[in-house]
């Protein structure tokens, strides 16, 4: 074992040697976690509404005021004419606009049905599905405010109501970064540890110190170890600074337990390191590796773990894919402990399937790397 | 170990082949390295020098064929193997943005040294590679002669009783290079035995035993003295001509004549001992109307032996 101490020791001297090395390990993950942090929200506020109101009366006015009462609607204009409506789509300056026919008032006194229009702009999809899906709630609230109304005025008795309430548990004000960021912890942590292992041994290739260690007695395992124990290190202390940062910077609530949150990035790294490990065997320069991992590891990981598209609105097949993909589980296991502060108890089938993929990537990539050097 | 003791023979191959795909690297190689000698692997490019190393060192595993290495088989015993070997391979291979201190301390720590021995051993590599003051430089910094006497501290740092030296002096200047042959000489006189692989035909004439490598086979192995007296059946001219190239062209199409090649200034012609001869050439050329100014017969060189021996076998 003193010889993967050697190694070890060896490691952390190069890093700390390399000037670039060191700052990218640590001030790397922090800034990535803040960058995306902001940039990955999907909050959809300050919705800009356009409004036609052919009516003018007051039943039309509280109607478009339960909107801005939200806190998402802000109007930016009433225009005169429908036509203008979609212009002001166009334009960008508006995100929905709300068409009120004439006679709202009237028709919606005496029963009549009513047709409201509302026009979304649907170059970002996502923003517009949630505008009218708010639209709609909102409309939906008002319609059984005059049903309510209307039925106490004519038999004046009290009419039992009986409406869905919807409850967010877990993330009450639906805040984008509390699902975000911890996505974007499991998500450094496996590019850092995948990487920089990666690097780390294609760089002994290319240098030839590899040849140069293994004429010495070293067990191919001893050196695989020197190599990885190093990052798992780093990957550790990666994990508490971007730990520190989501809960410090962004609020994020950490319900769960830490320690096991630790302990099963400790989990989760043996997969990264294998998948590092197994990149290293098959490239010959670090350029090599890191295109290697982006394409076959990080972006089919980042697309099917549930980490950008939530995996419920994916197509079946694919659904089923994701099963295959490691960061699924870890995804998770991160937002279960951060958001739900789970243990455990509930989170055992991803741990399971966190250990079987992290013994069987590693131990593959361990009989491949050692299958080469023969 | 006992079993070493009672072995000569330090290295012994037998129909060590090594194949890429269809290419044939090493061709059924035999031969054997006797216990404290200088044997010298020699070779044109690509001949399969390396390769052979590497498969000797447990780097690569043969294709087929066996060897042993101190006794120890390098296909079902590698790991005995390594503790008894040093290798220094022909790309410079020790880690450029350590010092040279903590190179030699990562080397001795893999290899299990500690302490008093570490200390002594430490203090040996610093001393023997001429680095005492230059401790803490980083290794990127020193010179090719310094990067290679280095290498070779680091890679017996252990003391190993057999040591694989892949072209130790490829692109080193010539008074590096002779300081570093010193340091082979030393490490055989303390009963190191020494494999060492060359372009150089003067390093060649330092070894015991030279074996010569051609496209993967072993075409000739011996002592430079009898490998030289291979040619005893040529005699061998050197000749200084104002125009060599057209003299040499002449030559090569008489029957007598087994081979011409350029040396420096002049060209060597070597001929069959029983029907060529000094006159026969002057005569030969004055025929030809090409003048020449010296003519003499000379004892073969190594390289005559090479350039002669290469050119048989690339005519089979
Ligand atoms: N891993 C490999 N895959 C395919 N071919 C290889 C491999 N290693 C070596 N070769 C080929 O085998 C042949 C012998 O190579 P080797 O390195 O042993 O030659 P060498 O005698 O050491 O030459 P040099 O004097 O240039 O070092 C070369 O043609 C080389 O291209
Ligand atoms: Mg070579």
């Amino acid at each position: 074992m003193k010889a993967v101490r050697e190694l070890l020791s060896k490691e952390f001297l190069q890093i700390r040697r390399d000037k670039r090395m060191l700052p990218l390990i640590l001030l790397a993950p922090v800034v990535q976690v803040v960058l995306l942090g902001y940039a990955a929200t999907v909050d959809v506020k300050n919705i800009r509404l356009a409004v036609y109101d052919a009516d003018r009366s007051s039943a039309s006015r509280s109607y478009v005021e339960r909107f801005t009462a939200t806190g998402y609607f802000t109007v930016i204009g009433y225009v005169d004419d429908p036509r203008e409506l979609g212009a002001v789509l166009d334009r960008g300056g508006a995100t929905l606009a709300v068409h009120i026919p004439r006679h709202f008032a009237r028709d919606v006194g005496t029963g009549r049905p009513v047709r409201l229009q509302l026009l979304a702009d649907g170059s970002d999809a996502n923003t517009a599905n949630i505008s009218l899906n708010y639209a709609a709630q909102i409309t939906a609230g008002y319609a059984e405010s005059i049903v309510t109304e209307r039925l106490a005025r004519i038999g004046g008795i009290n009419v039992p109501r009986v409406s869905a309430e919807t409850r967010i548990w877990y993330n009450p004000d639906l805040r984008s970064a509390n699902y975000m960021v911890p996505g974007v912890v499991a998500l450094i942590l496996m590019i850092i540890t995948t990487t920089f292992s990666a690097a780390a041994i294609v760089r002994e290739k290319e240098a030839g110190t590899i040849e140069q260690i293994l004429v010495t007695p070293i067990k191919p395992f001893q050196f695989i170890l020197g190599k990885l124990l190093p990052f798992t290190i780093i990957g550790m202390v990666e994990v508490g600074l971007v730990l520190g940062v989501a809960v410090a910077w962004f609020n994020v609530p950490l319900r769960g337990s830490v320690a096991l949150l630790f302990g099963l990035c400790g989990l989760f790294i043996l997969t990264t390191l294998g998948l590092g490990l197994f990149v290293s065997t098959i490239s010959r320069t670090q350029q090599q590796a890191m295109m290697t991992a982006q394409f076959f590891i990080f972006f089919p990981f980042l697309f099917l773990s549930g980490f950008t598209f939530p995996i419920d609105n994916m197509p079946p097949v694919i659904q089923t894919l994701t099963y295959g993909i490691p960061l699924r589980y870890f995804i998770e296991i991160v937002r279960g402990l951060f958001l739900k502060g789970v243990g455990l108890e509930v989170l055992w089938p991803q741990a399971l399937a966190l250990l079987i993929f992290g013994v069987g990537i590693l131990g593959l990539s361990v009989a491949g790397f050692r299958k080469r050097l023969g | 170990m006992t079993q070493e003791l009672h072995n000569e023979h330090a290295v012994v191959v037998e129909g060590l082949t090594k194949r890429f795909g269809n290419f044939v690297a090493v061709d059924s190689m035999s031969f054997n390295v006797k216990r404290g000698e200088i044997f010298g692997f020699l070779g044109p490019n690509g001949a399969g020098k390396s390769t052979t190393i590497r498969m000797l060192c447990g780097l690569l595993g043969p294709t087929e064929g066996s060897a042993r290495v101190g006794g120890y088989d390098i296909s079902t015993e590698p790991d005995r193997v390594k503790e008894n070997i040093g290798y220094m391979s022909q790309r410079f291979s020790l880690y450029e943005d350590l010092t040279v201190e903590e190179n030699i301390r990562f080397y001795g720590g893999i290899y299990g040294l500690e302490g008093a021995q570490f200390e002594e051993r430490r203090q040996w590599a610093i001393e023997m590679a001429g680095l005492r003051g230059k401790e803490t430089a980083l290794t990127r910094t020193l010179s090719g002669g310094w990067k290679q006497r280095l290498a070779l501290g680091c890679a017996v740092l252990h003391q190993p009783p057999i040591v694989f030296l892949d072209e130790p002096t490829g692109g080193v200047d010539p008074v590096s290079r002779r300081d570093f042959w010193d340091l082979i000489y030393n490490l055989s006189s303390e009963g190191t035995t020494v494999f060492v692989t060359t372009h150089y035909l003067d390093e060649a004439e330092h070894c015991n035993t030279i074996g010569l490598v051609y496209a993967g086979r072993l075409i000739a192995l011996g002592s430079p003295t009898s490998l030289k007296s291979k040619l005893e059946r040529y005699a061998i001219y050197e000749v200084v001509s104002e125009n060599p190239v057209d003299a040499m062209d002449l030559l090569q199409k008489q029957p007598w004549v087994a081979e011409t090649s350029i040396f420096g200034s002049a060209f060597h012609v070597s001929t069959d001992a029983s029907t060529g001869s000094d006159a026969e050439i002057r005569r030969t050329l004055e025929q030809g109307n090409i003048g020449i100014s010296r003519i003499q017969r000379i004892s073969p060189s190594l390289e005559d032996v090479f350039i002669q021996l290469i050119a048989e076998e690339s005519e089979k």
